[in-house]
């Protein structure tokens, strides 16, 4: 992390999840919505306090399954059509016998495309530089601020006031 | 049937990162022999297997009629231990059961090594090895496709998307964990745990997405592990072969593999929890839901094996009924009996809680399960071929040492790289375990959230 440029800002650090979402939500009613917070573990409380919208990531999920889907009756028909062959006495296009691979490839897609949307839509995050604390994947709950130094004085105050255990300032 | 509730949880948060990145510390004795006994293991199947490349396939117990044997037998095997891993952390978790959270790690791993055990098979079974790349589907010289309409290309579908899959969920889900690890190293095992975590931060952004897609990908997963058994089972299903021509044998496979994997996982965890000292996280709630998971597939596979004998006798139809009374009075009916008793017998001494908590009987019980599965496939597939429709052709084989080589080979190779996993990445869901522990409140909590 230390090649990135460090974005300047307070780091607060919070034991309790009820303070620590009574600040997000003072912050994001302050009209702050450049919050970073960190936590250790999914938690539907912080969620709901971080107000964000559904993930689109179930958009990438979808498109995949069907690119597989697709891709994969497209392949069998083509193929077959291409050089054919009776098998059995089945049609030279027999659906039925193609639905699994179909199946299989709806799923391989779907699964790829879907950790492709993850990495694309937030496995970026460090590059912004912001500041973080080994402890906030453990028993820490961390919301990072972005602000300069006139404005760094008072969201110190605002987060000692509120609760929190540490404060540090990152520039 | 008496029920274990759930443990309130004793650990605080950091408790449960201590206790687990605690696993990674250096190797006890004990598990250091387990890990010498699986490479010396791996080893006799390296030199079997090499002796095979030099000597042929004669070396095992083929015997015409009988071209699939204990190569094809042990594959099916180690793809149906697989299926439990994926059932445990897709299916599971989709139905929000709690008493997955603190096993589905070793299962998912385990899921990954046994299919990746069973894909060294089709290798090891083709006659020239060194062109395994023919199991490929792509056109051959003359540029002819490869058959869509054949089950075992299915099979290379199947499996594949399996061992994909199953790979990538079990290492999505290690990210977060991989990044607690990482903060509570240092130098430059601080290095790798970061590069391996991919420098995760666990911010509000990324879990948002991550919870997300682990939602998708268990949805994904779920009727995968359903459908890959389903497959193999049609390699034999769909075709002509008294005793494996039967409708029900999509249900009676994945039933056996959920069964054989269970008890795989009977039999790596109980003592793995003791080397890791994870005696705390994993108890007799844990083993009281595995032990009723493996009653319930193991009363289907009851129910199927008296529906086999039962559809063969009310068929009428003469090599059905053959096939099957040689099963149990052949000449290798101690295969079928094997099969039947440690499978759909002795899985019913699980209805008694006093067994399924006491880890002893449990441990034995497991070792009978994967005798017992073994033997299923063994007597399926080598009982079937041995008395097809033109009794003049009929024979028997008997496995040779090199077909027990490669078998301990398997069971060395798989062994390795589980315990490998187990000494180098969180062997228990870290963040999964946290989810289920209040975090700490400064004031009561008020309703509204969950």
């Amino acid at each position: 992390m230390a090649r990135n440029k460090v974005t300047p800002g307070v780091l607060a650090s919070f034991e309790h999840i009820d303070v620590a979402c009574d600040t997000i939500r003072t912050l994001r009613a302050k009209g702050r919505k450049d919050i970073t917070v960190f936590y250790s573990h999914p938690s539907h409380e912080l969620e709901e306090a971080c107000g964000h919208s559904v993930s689109p990531v179930r958009l990438f999920t979808l498109i995949g399954g069907l690119t597989g889907t697709i891709a994969a009756f497209a392949m069998q028909i083509w193929m077959n059509r291409n050089w054919p062959l009776l098998v059995g006495g089945k049609p030279i296009v027999a659906i039925p016998a193609f639905v699994v691979i179909g199946f299989e490839l709806t799923v391989l897609i779907g699964a790829l495309s879907t950790l492709f949307g993850v990495f694309f839509l937030s496995m970026t995050l460090r590059h912004k530089g912001v500041t973080y604390d080994g402890r906030f994947s453990d028993d820490r709950i961390g919301v990072f601020v972005p602000a300069g130094p006139e404005q760094a004085l008072a969201l110190e105050k605002m987060f000692r006031d509120a609760g929190a255990v540490e404060v540090q300032r990152a520039a | 049937m008496a029920v274990i509730a759930q443990p309130p949880p004793t650990q605080t948060h950091a408790d449960v990162t201590r206790d687990v990145v605690g696993t990674l510390s250096p190797a006890t004795r004990g598990y250091t022999l387990m890990l010498f006994g699986a490479v010396g293991l791996f080893l006799v199947g390296v030199v079997t297997f090499t002796l095979i490349l030099r000597d042929g396939l004669g070396l095992a117990g083929y015997q015409p009629p009988i071209f699939w044997s204990v190569f094809i037998t042990t594959f099916v095997f180690w793809v149906g231990i697989g299926h439990a891993g994926t059932l445990i952390s897709a299916i599971l978790f989709l139905f929000r059961s709690p008493w997955r959270t603190a096993v589905y790690r070793a299962t998912e791993a385990m899921t990954v090594f046994a299919v990746m055990t069973a894909g060294l098979f089709p290798i090891i079974h083709i006659g020239r090895q060194w062109v395994f790349y023919w199991l490929l589907p792509y056109p051959n010289q003359r540029y002819l496709w490869p058959n869509f309409k054949s089950p075992l290309v299915w099979d290379v579908f199947a499996i594949g998307t399996y061992l994909t899959v199953s790979t990538l969920f079990l290492i999505f889900g290690l990210i977060p964990d991989v990044a607690a690890v990482r903060d509570k190293m240092s130098g430059w095992r601080k290095q790798v745990y970061g590069a391996l975590s991919l420098h995760w931060q666990g911010s509000d952004n990324q879990w948002r997405h991550y919870s997300r897609a682990y939602l998708y990908m268990a949805a994904l997963a779920t009727p995968l592990v359903l459908s890959v058994h389903s497959v193999v089972s049609w390699d034999f299903a769909s075709s002509l072969i008294p005793g494996w021509h039967g409708t029900i044998f999509a249900p009676y496979f994945v039933a056996g593999a959920i069964y054989s994997g269970v008890g795989m996982v009977l039999t790596l965890l109980i003592p793995l929890r003791r080397y890791l000292k994870l005696e705390h996280m994993i108890g007799d709630y844990h083993f009281d839901n595995m032990s009723k998971l493996t009653l319930f597939t193991g009363t289907i596979l009851l129910y199927a094996y008296g529906m086999e004998y039962f559809v063969a006798w009310y068929s009428g139809n003469t090599f059905e009924q053959t096939t099957f009374w040689r099963r149990a009075f052949g000449p290798q009916w101690w295969g079928g009996w094997t099969m039947i008793i440690c499978n759909a017998f002795v899985s019913q001494l699980l209805w008694f809680r006093k067994i399924r908590t006491n880890l002893t009987s449990l441990f034995v019980i497991s070792i009978f399960i994967n005798i017992g599965m073994w033997f299923e496939r063994y007597v399926i597939i080598v009982s079937s071929l041995s008395n097809d429709y033109v009794p003049y052709a009929w024979d028997i084989m008997t496995p040779t040492w090199a077909d027990w080589g490669i078998l301990a080979g398997s069971f060395g190779w798989f062994g390795m790289w589980f315990l490998l996993f187990a000494k180098n990445f969180p062997i228990v869901a870290i963040q999964e375990i946290k989810e289920f522990i209040p975090m700490p409140r400064k004031h009561a909590a008020h309703t509204g959230h969950h």
